[in-house]
């Protein structure tokens, strides 16, 4: 509330080309996919307001941007295909093609081609995002789900959540470099900004497990405990790491928590009530907001990312599931 | 017989292989349907063997030289035993026949999602199967499998054969995994330190239904108890449930029903008229709670009774382990990789044969090791979990091997919620609400 109204404030009260500048610099657009209703939601990230509703294709979830942010790809997962609409008019682009069940998209680092996990079939598909083609598959473990891309553009993880593998994968080769056994079913996978860590979160185990990226040795498992709640309802999922490498954020499913990590120590500082089954996590890209997906309670957590205070929750559609923030 | 059979496998006849009285019924036929439709899905099942499925990834041994390879492969056979129980009537409804291979494609799912993960550890799981009518027979196969080095065996069998099996093994390095009886006994009384339960027991499926029941404040409830022994047995855990979570049970009727021939041309004429007049003269009552576990009769009352009232237990809304339509926790996908291996829908005694053989996986995955002395030990202690589809790791109870998990209540078409019910509370685990809790057991086997 009150940084919309000191948004409002300025806008008023400031030369019009000084709110304009300030409206860029400061308004993303937040995109987030609602499982059960087939729609996109989109948030104003300074109102935090849902300014709209983008309808999509059947049961989107994983959801990023390409083409240097000018689209927003969702997964439309039964309808086996992903989708593009375009983030400045909200239109729907075209379809792109992906495997049986796709969940979990991830752009290479020069923004083309994209991997993406689908979950019926053990396998990642490989699409170029422009052509609209299928590079090629990569198998992988049962029922893969986490992508991860590190900084440098070399290495691929993926996640399956069966098999409780993350299998790192020559982002150009295709091939198979080393798989390390997580625990039990795990789900996203985060490289730290500096390429060195890999973060794994497993859902049913309830840790995270950080793996080092040039030796794929295990450094350490974070484990989380919250007064209250019980062990098993302790399911980590989504994962975040600021760009300094020094706080991550994880979403801890049915435990309603975001656990604050430093990324140093890996101990929990802190843990952030939010809504309930909270999943995906998303930046702006000032990283001054955080944005968590709420399955259960149908809306989206706000963090004030500074002060690591849960500053409002606001009612998107049915089973939010996935985040991603546009920087215009 | 080594498994890569196909379908091919003799049709028993009332082989009934799950915790009776569990079943979602109804999807034989649409498994069918399925099949018909899908000519191609139905081959794919035929040669799904465990050992081609799925195709190896880009990395794994695939790369490397194939006889070098095969030397460093730790090979761990699992055996599923099946007692075919011929004296068993088919149940009421054509639906709910059971197919042939009822839980034994649950195991061969499992061997096959283990080999998936064993490719890249250098593991290879293979299932074999031995089925016999003769109590005797079956334990004298399953013997000589451990003799020859089998240390993981799922059971599909009655009580008193799991039992005199167990107690057979006792001095071997094997652990029998109880896929079908829900006997409480087995838990209590006769527990086995060689046997775990992947078979939810009675009393954990009457406390899940009773927990919504109170949940749902329908507390009086009338009980219909069948004429077989099961049904009594299932009618102790209601009464127990019902007395653990303040329900009441306002009158108890026996139904004895002899039940002829399944199938007649017509029957429905005589039922209409004979279950709403066993059904007068009940005090005010929420619920009917049919107790008939061989499911002859059950599916009778609902919409038949003398007042209007809905129908649980054995028959309307029942527990379960597993639905063929539960699609939550990332179960689409399991239900699909399942119809793509049997071409029909996966059952309750397909699912605990599957994490039967999860859990073997599970630990040697964990352990990097096919020894018995090494993996049972493990299994029982508290470091071993298992991912199975319920949305929280699934865990074997420290006090007498019982798998904890959330229990399914559902109707023959949908899931209608998940038990423990939200507020009933517990010190450790709200799964430790249903069943019989830790402090309660009777059983000795497992303190040291």
């Amino acid at each position: 509330m009150t940084r919309q109204r000191h948004g409002l404030v300025f806008a008023l009260a400031a030369p019009l080309l000084l709110a304009l500048t300030a409206s860029q610099a400061l308004a993303y657009k937040v995109f987030v996919s609602n499982e059960k209703d087939n729609t996109i939601s989109v948030i104003d990230s300074e109102t935090l307001e849902v300014v709209h509703t983008i309808k999509t294709g059947n049961r989107p979830r994983g959801i990023i941007l390409a083409n240097e942010g000018k689209w927003v790809i969702v997964c439309a997962s039964d309808d086996h295909k992903m989708q593009v609409f375009d983030t400045q008019t909200y239109e729907y682009v075209k379809d792109l093609p992906s495997g049986p069940d796709p969940e979990l998209p991830i752009l290479h680092t020069s923004g083309n081609p994209l991997y993406v996990s689908n979950e019926d079939d053990n396998l990642v598909t490989v699409v170029d995002i422009f052509k609209g083609t299928i590079v090629t598959d990569i198998p992988v473990g049962v029922e893969p789900e986490g992508m991860g891309m590190s900084p440098d553009g070399k290495i691929l993880v993926n996640t399956s959540e069966t098999t409780n593998m993350a299998h790192f994968i020559d982002a150009h080769t295709y091939k198979n470099i080393d798989n390390v056994l997580v625990d039990n079913r795990p789900r996203v996978a985060e490289f730290t900004s500096d390429g060195k860590q890999v973060w794994v979160s497993a859902e049913i185990g309830g840790t995270v497990t950080v793996i080092e990226s040039e030796t794929r040795k295990v450094l350490g498992k974070i484990n989380f405990e919250i007064q209250g709640i019980t062990k098993d309802a302790i399911q980590p999922v989504g994962v975040r790491i600021t760009k300094d490498a020094k706080t991550a954020f994880i979403a801890l499913g049915p435990a309603n928590r975001v656990a604050v990590v430093n990324v140093g120590t890996r101990e929990v500082e802190k843990y952030l009530l939010v809504g309930q089954r909270v999943w995906n996590l998303g930046f702006t890209p000032d990283e001054k907001l955080l944005f968590t997906t709420n399955g259960t309670s149908n809306d989206v957590s706000v963090i004030d990312v500074a002060s690591q205070k849960v500053t409002k929750s606001i009612k998107v559609g049915r089973y939010p599931w996935g985040v991603v923030v546009a920087p215009h | 017989m080594s498994f890569s059979a196909g379908p091919g496998r003799r049709p028993a006849r009332s082989v009934s292989c799950r915790p009776r009285g569990t079943v979602p019924r109804g999807f034989s036929l649409l498994a069918a349907v399925f099949v018909l439709l899908m000519p191609s899905v139905a081959a794919r099942a035929q040669d799904t063997a465990p050992a081609e499925t799925p195709p190896a990834p880009a990395a794994a041994p695939a790369d490397t030289d194939e006889g070098a390879a095969d030397k460093d492969v730790l090979k761990i056979r699992i055996l599923m035993a099946r007692e075919i129980r011929e004296g068993r009537l088919p149940p009421l409804s054509l639906l709910d026949i059971p197919p042939p291979d009822d839980g034994i494609a649950g195991a061969k799912l499992a061997i096959s999602d283990n080999n998936t993960t064993g490719r890249f550890l250098k593991q290879e799981f293979i299932l074999d199967v031995v089925e016999n009518a003769d109590p005797a027979q079956l334990i004298a196969e399953v013997t000589k499998h451990i003799d020859a080095g089998v240390a993981y065996v799922v059971v599909d069998a009655s009580a008193e054969t799991l039992l005199k099996l167990s107690d057979t093994l006792k001095d071997k390095d094997a652990v029998l995994f109880n896929a079908s009886a829900p006997d409480e006994t087995l838990r209590e009384e006769q527990c086995r330190l060689n046997v775990k339960h992947t078979a939810p027991s009675r009393t954990m499926l009457a406390d899940a239904l009773a927990q919504y029941m109170a949940w749902k404040q329908w507390r009086n409830w009338v009980l219909v108890i069948g004429p077989a022994p099961e049904d009594k047995l299932y009618a102790d855990a209601i009464r127990r449930a019902a007395k653990r979570f303040g329900l009441k049970i306002v009158e108890e009727r026996v139904f004895d029903y002899d039940p002829g021939s399944r199938r007649a041309d017509g029957g429905f004429e005589q039922v209409q008229q004979q279950i709403p007049s066993f059904m007068q003269g009940l005090p005010e009552h929420d619920v009917v709670v049919v107790a008939d576990e061989g499911e002859l009769f059950g599916e009778y009352f609902p919409y038949r009774t003398w007042v209007s009232r809905p129908v649980i237990g054995t028959a309307g809304l029942f527990a379960t382990p597993w639905h063929p339509a539960i699609e939550l926790w990332g179960g689409t996908q399991f239900q699909n990789r399942f119809k793509r291996l049997a071409g029909r829908v996966m059952r309750p005694l397909d699912y605990n044969a599957w994490t039967a053989v999860r859990s073997v996986g599970e630990a040697a995955t964990r352990k990097s090791s096919a020894d018995p002395k090494v993996l049972i030990p493990y299994m029982r202690s508290p470091e071993f979990e298992l991912a199975a589809f319920k949305g929280q790791k699934v865990t074997y109870r420290a006090w007498n091997g019982q798998l904890r998990q959330p229990i399914l209540v559902a109707t023959a078409k949908i899931l209608v919620t998940v038990s423990p019910q939200p507020g009933f509370l517990h010190q450790l685990t709200e799964l430790d609400t249903l069943g019989v809790d830790r402090p309660e057991s009777k059983c000795t086997a497992f303190k040291n």
